[in-house]
């Protein structure tokens, strides 16, 4: 009976609609939010006497953000668009922030208190070319001088007031490159300087009010120019001639141009190629020559002289206006694990204004940006801070000699992602003694009731939500039981490996990757590459990091061991190879090491590690090892295959040639490959077998070696917008990669891409884009096995005349059938990622993330191909929906609740050792960690769960059995005296 | 199970707060000076300004985003908001605000007729004579705590068993008193002799 009871209430609990919600007082509990801005690229100080303190920054995550100078917060910030790159930021009359973007194209203008867009103008050009922002530096507020923009071939003035476009010039007819616009202070006319093909200055002069051309004067240098400029007042510039061996002095004084050359070995004896560093100083260029870097000071006459010079890793600032006409900058060189910051006076190299040596997290790699600015201090003096960019992308505020704050933005460009548990708890340190006594621990439960039952007061709140928190202790660095506690390990693209714990999202280790080959790889993926489980219980889990010396595929690649316990390197190699596909296979030797092939451009595959016991496992297996390349450009999947080691030239075990076993072709003038994707490996499947509701059973075609591929018409593979229902199709197809056999192919007319793609269990999901109804669809494909139908009959399995113990294999062709079904929904989506719990028993969700930077939790039981119109009885108590149009997009299952996660990029999601619970990571500019229970915590009690409630009801219980007992006895004697 | 009820109504009930008033309209404003083929759409997000939720209306969270995602813009403090350079065809437009929920407008900006512009909302196909986009629905991303409520507590697992006891304790000896004594000793012999042990026998101190 109770079985049943029990049956009957799963059912009931099955068939609700599961929705992820969370109460207002919870969010933080389980999650993280952290909030990044990514490298910077471009710093503007605003350090008025009045107001707040604020640095505004443009990144190379397209973000344009408003810091805070004492703290380094964020006071307001913007992610533009991915293809809306910024390339110059400013402030305009003191109170707009002014970005440039899209290559000159787009000028925005921002309120600098609050970050609300004030007025946004498009610019028109022609081409693609460098841009350049100039925004005038008027003391006077009341005067408008216009701002300057060059991009594509015009010149444009823009008020700064509204935006308007006061007047343009088109250059694009003669060729004209703008390199500098100088605005003498006080003066309405500009001085516009530039190339034309880079062989000819050509200076403008140019009536800044009303865009007239006052002068032009114009100079043909016959070595012709390189491009590189560097302006040392306002009448003269550097440039580098096209050999890049000689300096070019070009003033333009009253309008007259005149070239002086000087060569670079007048200057540095034994001189290579020079090169102009970017920082601004005045009367004075910084070139970099020999590995030095040098100071040349320009004289009155355009006379260079080498004032000074710096070891190579010197970084630079522009140089600023310091008290009575005097410019100062600031240099930061490393010395050993300590970088010196110093500013100097440009016109007396000799006279240092400050010298700081601050102690340096070898981590952080090496200074490459610098920004300075200046403040006057109580005595009159002048105070400098300094705003420096590391080579792991993070900023940090030196001042006084001390690293006020610090920013780890290399976390803003996560590349991949793995998780990794925390080593196990010793003894004498238990969860217990987080509750002291008991009267505490009662206490706080009386306050949790109070939460529940809304009667907290807002002080309570903060009260509960800090015992919350130190009670679940959640933030050790040892493992707990219900695997809540974990590492999360994200490579960053400036190839930094960090280790965030789950708990709180703080970083537990940092490592950053280092090579002999070249001075800072990138990091491209990870890896598991030992995780003790039997055997070899006493070595620590470590993961594999691979990077490559540059960003060509072709460039060799560097693979580091790290240890994930301590975050210390055990051994990195430089494999002397390209990486292009890493494949781990599903086997490891005595110590657990997971056996990798690398594969690399000139088609050979390597086995790591590299040891004879590896390499027996490998011969083992040498005919069952299958792979497939994905050719997006020419619309080729090949399967491969191992032949043989590789021959004679390099003597090399564990070096094998391949040879292509299958190709699949997809015709190029109608068919472009847009999406592939496969499952995870490490996924669990619960169980093969599906039960209908009418006790039918389906056999879910589970196999590893499932690719699904998504191919538009060429023309349909560019923008919503430019192409017409009729001109576009969309296909899927579903294909084993280990005999390249396709199992389904499913074509969508009038659709086209971006497709976004899930692949779990037997089913893809994936969302495109319906021209015809102009709305985004989701379509679900579940695959089943054919073959295995008929073994439904019960003495069929009794008598042994079923095939379930016939051996399944990929060479055989399989009989499969699809179901499918296709929904309408209402956003653009970035990207999709399907939960993943330990056993996988627990219902599935899928996490859309969509263009709004939200994460939508849907119900797989949403996209389920045997959802109907009107179902059964009997289909409803199994929990199938009645079909809509469209999937619900329900506000209480965005796990993202009220964040962002701006600039989103990718979802992971791992198991805990809870079956009901799944970890949550999304990253992008922002991450963001939670925990979900798709069918609600089942296993485990809540937070919610309130103990005292149990415990006043227990108390109620004794004193009622006490009562009823005192009751009774007295009856009875009673009853005696009768 | 109780929160996910809760969270339907509460769908239901901004369902019900949805004013019915949707107009929309696209400007045709072509660039003078650019190419033949691409054109300005401008129009106009508006926000109520009391919700049920008071969410802060801050047009400064807000995105705008052309044909997802291939061009974003932003809201200027009037609320409009402008795609530069489009070219003609049948575009999407998505508006993204937290706490509020926009139907994607579907945009036909005609090369035949200079840049005008048709706007349709594609989840209520409703078509719109003035580019004003406005929230479809509100959302609330939180659940709601209800009200302290003695239902509530007294139908809960451990407030049943509460309930159970009073009914044993208080009701129970009151049915006792309606048996008949003569009954109720025959049936207490009887329970002797089975050695039945009484409730008094099992608590130690009964003795």
């Amino acid at each position: 009976m109770a079985i049943r009871v029990f049956l009957l209430l799963l059912l009931f609990l099955s068939s609700a609609i599961v929705s992820f919600s969370l109460y207002e007082d919870q969010a933080g509990l389980a999650d993280w939010h952290q909030r990044y801005i990514g490298k910077v690229k471009h710093a503007v100080f605003h350090t008025q006497k009045t107001g707040r303190k604020r640095v505004i920054v443009s990144t190379e995550e397209n973000v344009v953000a408003s810091l805070d100078l004492r703290h380094g917060e964020i006071f307001w910030r913007h992610v533009l668009g991915t293809k809306d790159a910024i390339d110059g930021v400013g402030i305009a009359l003191g109170k707009y922030v002014i970005t440039l973007s899209s290559e000159g194209s787009t000028l925005r203008a921002w309120n600098l208190p609050d970050g609300q867009m004030v007025w946004e103008t498009a610019l028109s050009s022609a081409h693609h070319s460098k841009s350049l922002l100039s925004v005038p530096i008027n003391l006077k507020v009341d005067k408008d001088y216009p701002i300057t923009v060059f991009g594509g071939g015009y010149l444009h003035a823009v008020s700064a007031i509204d935006g308007e476009v006061l007047w343009e010039k088109d250059f694009t007819a003669e060729g004209f490159e703008v390199q500098r616009v100088l605005q003498p202070l006080g003066s309405t006319v500009i001085y516009v300087l530039g190339f034309v093909n880079l062989s000819e200055a050509v200076v403008y002069q140019i009536d800044s009010k009303i865009g007239e051309v006052v002068a032009q004067k114009s100079m043909v240098f016959p070595g012709g120019f390189s491009g590189e400029i560097s302006s040392v007042s306002s009448d003269k510039v550097v440039v580098l001639d096209s050999k890049k061996s000689i300096l070019v002095t070009i003033g333009f004084i009253d309008g007259d141009i005149s070239f002086q050359k000087t060569p670079v070995s007048d200057l540095v004896e034994n001189s290579g190629n020079a090169e102009i560093l970017s920082p601004l100083l005045s009367n004075m260029l910084a070139v970099k020559v020999n590995k030095r870097t040098i100071f040349v000071k320009v004289g009155g006459e355009g006379k260079l002289e080498v004032v000074d010079s710096l070891s190579d890793e010197t970084a630079m600032s522009d140089s600023l206006p310091v008290a009575d006409d005097q410019e100062a900058f600031a240099s930061v060189h490393h010395e050993g694990s300590k970088i010196h910051l110093m500013v100097k006076l440009v016109n007396e190299l000799d006279n240092v204004l400050l010298r700081e040596t601050i102690q340096m997290d070898q981590h952080r790699g090496r200074v490459h940006k610098v920004f300075m600015n200046n403040y006057i201090r109580t005595d009159r003096s002048n105070g400098f801070r300094a705003l420096i960019v590391m080579e792991d992308h993070s900023l940090l505020l030196l001042q006084q000699g001390a690293i006020v704050w610090s920013r780890e933005e290399g976390l803003a460009s996560v590349t991949d992602v793995t998780t990794a548990e925390l080593p196990v708890e010793k003894d004498g340190v238990s969860v217990a003694k987080v509750e002291h006594t008991l009267f505490e621990w009662l206490k706080g439960h009386v306050l949790k009731l109070k939460g529940s039952l809304l009667l907290a007061s807002p002080e309570d709140v903060v009260a509960i939500q800090e015992l919350r928190v130190k009670s679940s202790g959640k933030n050790k660095l040892t493992r707990d039981h219900n695997g809540f506690r974990k590492l999360i390990l994200a490579l960053t693209r400036a190839g930094k490996l960090f280790a965030l714990h789950t708990g709180d999202g703080r970083i537990v280790w940092s490592m950053l990757l280092k090579s002999q080959a070249c001075e800072r790889p990138n990091g491209i993926s990870l890896y598991q590459w030992q995780v003790p489980h039997h055997h070899a219980m006493d070595k620590n889990p470590s993961v594999l990091v691979v990077g490559r010396c540059g960003s060509d595929s072709s460039a060799p690649g560097v693979l580091s061991f790290v240890d994930v316990y301590t975050g210390k390197k055990i051994t990195s190699s430089d494999i002397g190879h390209s990486v292009v596909q890493v494949l781990p296979l599903p086997f490891t030797d005595s110590t657990e090491q997971r056996l990798h092939l690398i594969a690399d451009t000139v088609g050979h595959v390597h086995l790591y590690p590299k040891t004879s016991e590896a390499l027996s496992i490998f011969q083992r297996e040498f005919q069952n090892i299958y792979w497939y390349t994905v050719g997006a450009d020419d619309g080729i999947i090949r399967g491969h295959v191992m032949k043989s080691s590789c021959s004679g030239e390099t003597a090399d075990e564990y070096c094998f040639t391949t040879r292509e076993l299958w190709t699949v072709v997809f015709p190029s003038e109608s068919e472009k490959i847009i999406s592939t994707l496969t499952r995870k490996p490490n996924e669990v499947v619960h169980t093969q077998a599906k039960v209908n509701t009418d006790q039918d059973l389906l056999y879910k075609y589970v196999s590893r070696n499932l690719l699904f591929v998504a191919t538009v018409s060429p023309k349909g593979a560019g923008e919503i917008g430019s192409v017409t229902p009729e001109e576009s199709s969309l296909v899927v197809y579903l294909i084993d990669t280990i005999t390249g056999r396709i199992l389904h192919r499913l074509s969508h007319q009038g659709c086209q891409g971006p497709v976004h793609a899930v692949f779990s269990e037997n089913w893809v999901v994936y969302h495109y884009f319906n021209l015809r109804a102009h709305k985004y669809e989701v379509t679900v494909v579940e695959i089943y096995d054919q073959s295995r139908a008929e073994n439904k009959n019960v003495w069929k399995l009794i008598l042994g005349k079923h095939n379930l113990t016939a051996p399944i294999t990929s060479y055989s062709r399989p009989e499969v059938f699809t179901k499918s079904q296709s929904y309408f929904f209402a956003q653009s989506v970035k990207t999709i990622a399907v939960t993943s719990t330990a056993k996988g028993i627990t219902s599935k969700q899928l996490l859309i993330g969509t263009i709004g930077d939200q994460i939508l939790a849907l119900d797989k039981r949403f996209v389920d191909p045997r959802r109907t119109l009107n179902p059964s009885q009997a289909e409803k108590e199994e929990g199938i929906i009645p079909l809509t149009d469209s999937l619900p997009i329900i506000p209480q299952s965005y796990v993202t609740h009220s964040h962002r996660v701006e600039g989103l990029k990718g979802i992971v999601t791992a198991p805990s050792k809870l079956e009901s619970t799944t970890h949550v990571f999304a990253y992008g500019v922002d991450l963001f960690y939670t925990r979900l229970a798709p069918s609600k915590t089942y296993d485990s009690l809540t937070d919610d769960f309130s103990y005292a409630l149990l415990l006043i009801t227990i108390v109620a219980l004794v004193a009622a059995i006490y009562i009823t007992w005192a009751l009774s006895e007295k009856k009875e004697l009673s009853e005696k005296w009768r | 199970m109780a929160p996910i009820l809760r969270s339907t109504s509460l769908l239901a009930l901004f369902v019900c707060h949805i004013s019915l008033f949707f107009c929309f309209f696209v400007s045709n404003l072509p660039i003078s000076s650019g190419s033949e083929d691409s054109y300005t759409i401008t129009g106009r997000v508006r926000i109520p300004a009391s919700t049920v939720i008071g969410h802060a209306a801050k047009f400064s969270n807000i995105k705008v985003i052309l044909n997802g995602g291939q061009n974003v813009t932003f809201l200027r403090p009037d609320g409009y908001f402008t795609f530069h350079k489009v070219p003609a065809g049948t575009h999407l437009i998505e508006v993204y605000a937290m706490g509020y929920f926009f139907s994607p407008v579907r945009v036909d900006v005609s090369a035949r007729h200079h840049g005008k512009v048709q706007a349709t909302l594609t989840e209520t196909r409703r078509s719109l004579t003035e580019l004003v986009l406005e929230p479809l629905r509100p959302e609330q991303y939180y659940e709601m705590r209800e009200p302290f409520n003695v239902m509530a507590i007294a139908k809960s697992p451990m407030g049943l068993m509460v309930g159970f006891m009073v009914v044993v304790v208080f009701l129970m000896p009151k049915l006792m008193e309606n048996i008949d004594p003569e009954e109720m000793k025959s049936a207490q012999e009887q329970m002797r002799s089975q050695g039945v042990p009484s409730l008094t026998s099992l608590l130690p101190a009964s003795r």
